[in-house]
């Protein structure tokens, strides 16, 4: 049964059997313990090199498991998880790792350094940089996360949104093709989390760079190419950020928000004015609204 | 209880290389009963005016009341006890801080300290647990067993049962999905009223303080920048830009409305819906009167 939708996966990609840039989960079934109940059920999807997704689903809906799959911090029961044509197991969990970094929720759990840059580097010495590309890669990704003032300061001394950009900056620093944001986003003021993601944008930019950012936060699920929503162990939905947002009433049943936008087109259409599509922003909410009104 | 704050000044280890102002003689007052939201960017201070209020920190310069409690420069303050009974601090990711071997105990521990009787901590118990909306089979079970909102309830409930005047929430939501950010939003707005609270919340969510606060403090650099009622203080785009602030998106789609259509509709606090049928009105009115 295995290889066969295997086979039917490859030749949905044209079939490219050429080892390609991607993370796929095949089958992925999870659970913590054996008399626990599963919290991953046959989960199947795949991230391409240089995309940025948007993992979404209300808590407990096994986001966060997703996560930690993906580079070998747990291992499924079920199906397996293949990062650059590589399977996710126990030998290839170093190697793995270097090509996939991840950002955790709480700051105050990944800090190992005495000064910010010291943190900066542990991770490089883990993977045996020389000592010149460090220091440059240093400054690098403080600079790119706006921290290169703090160098010397004692993490502790740093607020939560400071600590989380050095532990971004901690990330960029091994340069790794694939980045996890596990809701690392989620203590950093709007403005701060504004610019983290402008950020983002730019090294996936330049970099070469696939995002996979698991969130709450919709202005950040607004700016991803893909959303996967999970719900109870499943993937309930796939699609466009229009596209999953237009199911305004589904996701409510879920236990999700949808934008502010969202919600006004909604109760637009309610009270009679029909848009012409469902709008994403301000902006093209706006434009729909003008259209309408020079219509009449 | 009421709060002020005169002059207060706080440096993190003074005279030394690491030197840092966090609070600069900030001043203000919070009368007894409201709900105060305290907002600003990262590193404004928020986190260490928190530590004033329960006197976990002392101020450098300056004096801070609580109530009838006092907490000033170079005087050592011999009521912290008492002071720390009377108000209630939610910190960050409070699950963090549950530790005991089922979740009784884990809410008894507090008042247990202050040296409550042990009846009254039974029917403490009780009620902070009702109050944060579980049911009572909970208190039987380990903490460590419970979903990560249901843990936020309990150690919710651990502060509850001290019964505070003064609710201090440093940033409660934090890490919930959005229908669990609203609950516990609501339960806070609940509570207050019940209990008759002060309550102090810090945040970074706009939308929360437009919602449940009668009063927005907003900190710069350890300075108040802004103060007074939400619905005034968001008016002020250009100055909250300057602080590296939002104004909440539902003010700021209305200036953007505004500047399209040349027609003001005013903030009043309504709902999406209600918006809804303004801007209906608006954009079909032409039509129907002409």
């Amino acid at each position: 049964m295995k290889s066969i939708s295997r086979e039917i996966d490859l030749s949905s990609r044209g079939g490219n059997l050429v080892s390609v840039s991607q993370i796929e989960f095949r089958n992925v079934s999870f659970r913590y313990q054996e008399d626990m109940p599963w919290v991953l059920k046959n989960v199947s999807f795949s991230i391409s090199e240089n995309e940025w997704v948007a993992i979404i689903g209300h808590n407990g809906s096994g986001k966060s498991t997703i996560a930690k799959l993906m580079n070998g911090l747990l291992f499924p029961q079920e199906g397996e998880i293949v990062v650059d044509g590589q399977k996710v197991a126990a030998e290839t969990v170093w190697s793995v790792r270097k090509s996939v970094g991840m950002v955790f929720q709480n700051p105050d759990n990944q800090f190992v350094g005495t000064t910010v840059r010291d943190d900066v580097a542990f991770g490089m010495e883990n993977h045996g940089m020389p000592r010149p590309l460090m220091l440059e890669r240093i400054e690098e990704s403080l600079s790119a996360v706006g921290m290169s003032d703090y160098e010397r300061q004692e993490p502790h001394r740093l607020s939560g949104g400071q600590k989380q950009r050095v532990a971004i900056a901690s990330v960029l620093a091994v340069s790794p093709k694939y980045m996890i944001l596990d809701e690392a986003t989620a203590m950093l003021d709007p403005q701060g989390r504004k610019e983290i993601l402008s950020t983002m944008l730019d090294v996936q930019e330049q970099r070469n760079l696939s995002l996979i950012t698991i969130t709450h936060d919709l202005h950040e699920v607004v700016q991803a190419e893909r959303v996967l929503v999970m719900n109870e162990g499943e993937v309930w939905l796939e699609g466009t950020p229009r596209d999953i947002f237009a199911k305004k009433e589904q996701l409510t049943e879920i236990g999700l928000d949808t934008p502010f936008v969202t919600k006004l087109a909604d109760e637009l259409k309610s009270a009679g004015v029909d848009l012409s599509r469902e709008p994403l922003n301000h902006q093209e909410l706006l434009e729909e609204l003008w259209t309408y009104h020079s219509k009449k | 209880m009421d709060i002020s704050f005169q002059e207060v000044s706080y440096v993190y280890q003074p005279k030394s290389p690491f030197e840092y102002r966090a609070l600069h003689n900030l001043s203000f007052n919070i009368p007894s009963g409201s709900f105060v939201a305290v907002i600003g960017h990262t590193g404004s201070g928020k986190s260490t005016l928190l530590q004033h209020l329960n006197g976990l920190v002392q101020p450098t310069e300056g004096e801070v009341t609580v109530g009838e409690f006092r907490l000033k420069a170079g005087e050592k303050n011999k009521q912290l006890r008492a002071l720390r009974e009377k108000v209630g601090v939610v910190f960050q990711y409070p699950e963090h801080q549950l530790f005991e071997e089922n979740v009784e105990k884990d809410i008894a521990f507090g008042p247990m300290n202050f040296g409550v009787p042990q009846e009254e901590i039974k029917q403490r118990t009780d009620e902070a647990i009702t109050s944060v909306h579980l049911p009572k089979e909970i208190l039987d079970r380990s903490p460590f067993d419970l979903s990560g909102g249901q843990m936020r309830r309990v150690a919710i409930a651990g502060v509850l049962a001290m019964n505070p005047e003064v609710l201090v929430l440093d940033e409660p939501t934090a890490g919930l999905d959005p229908s669990g950010q609203r609950e516990i939003m609501n339960m806070f707005a609940r509570i207050h009223k019940q209990k008759d609270l002060t309550t102090v919340l810090v945040t970074h969510s706009m939308e929360d303080a437009l919602e449940y606060a009668d009063h927005v403090i907003i900190l710069n650099q350890g300075e108040v920048f802004m103060q007074g009622a939400p619905a005034d203080i968001f008016q002020k785009k250009k100055e909250l830009s300057e602080v590296q602030l939002d104004i909440p998106e539902i003010i700021q789609f209305l200036n953007q409305v505004e500047e399209k259509f040349n027609k003001e509709i005013p903030f009043h606090r309504q709902s999406v819906t209600e918006l809804a049928k303004e801007l209906a009105q608006m954009v079909k009115g032409g039509r129907d009167h002409e």
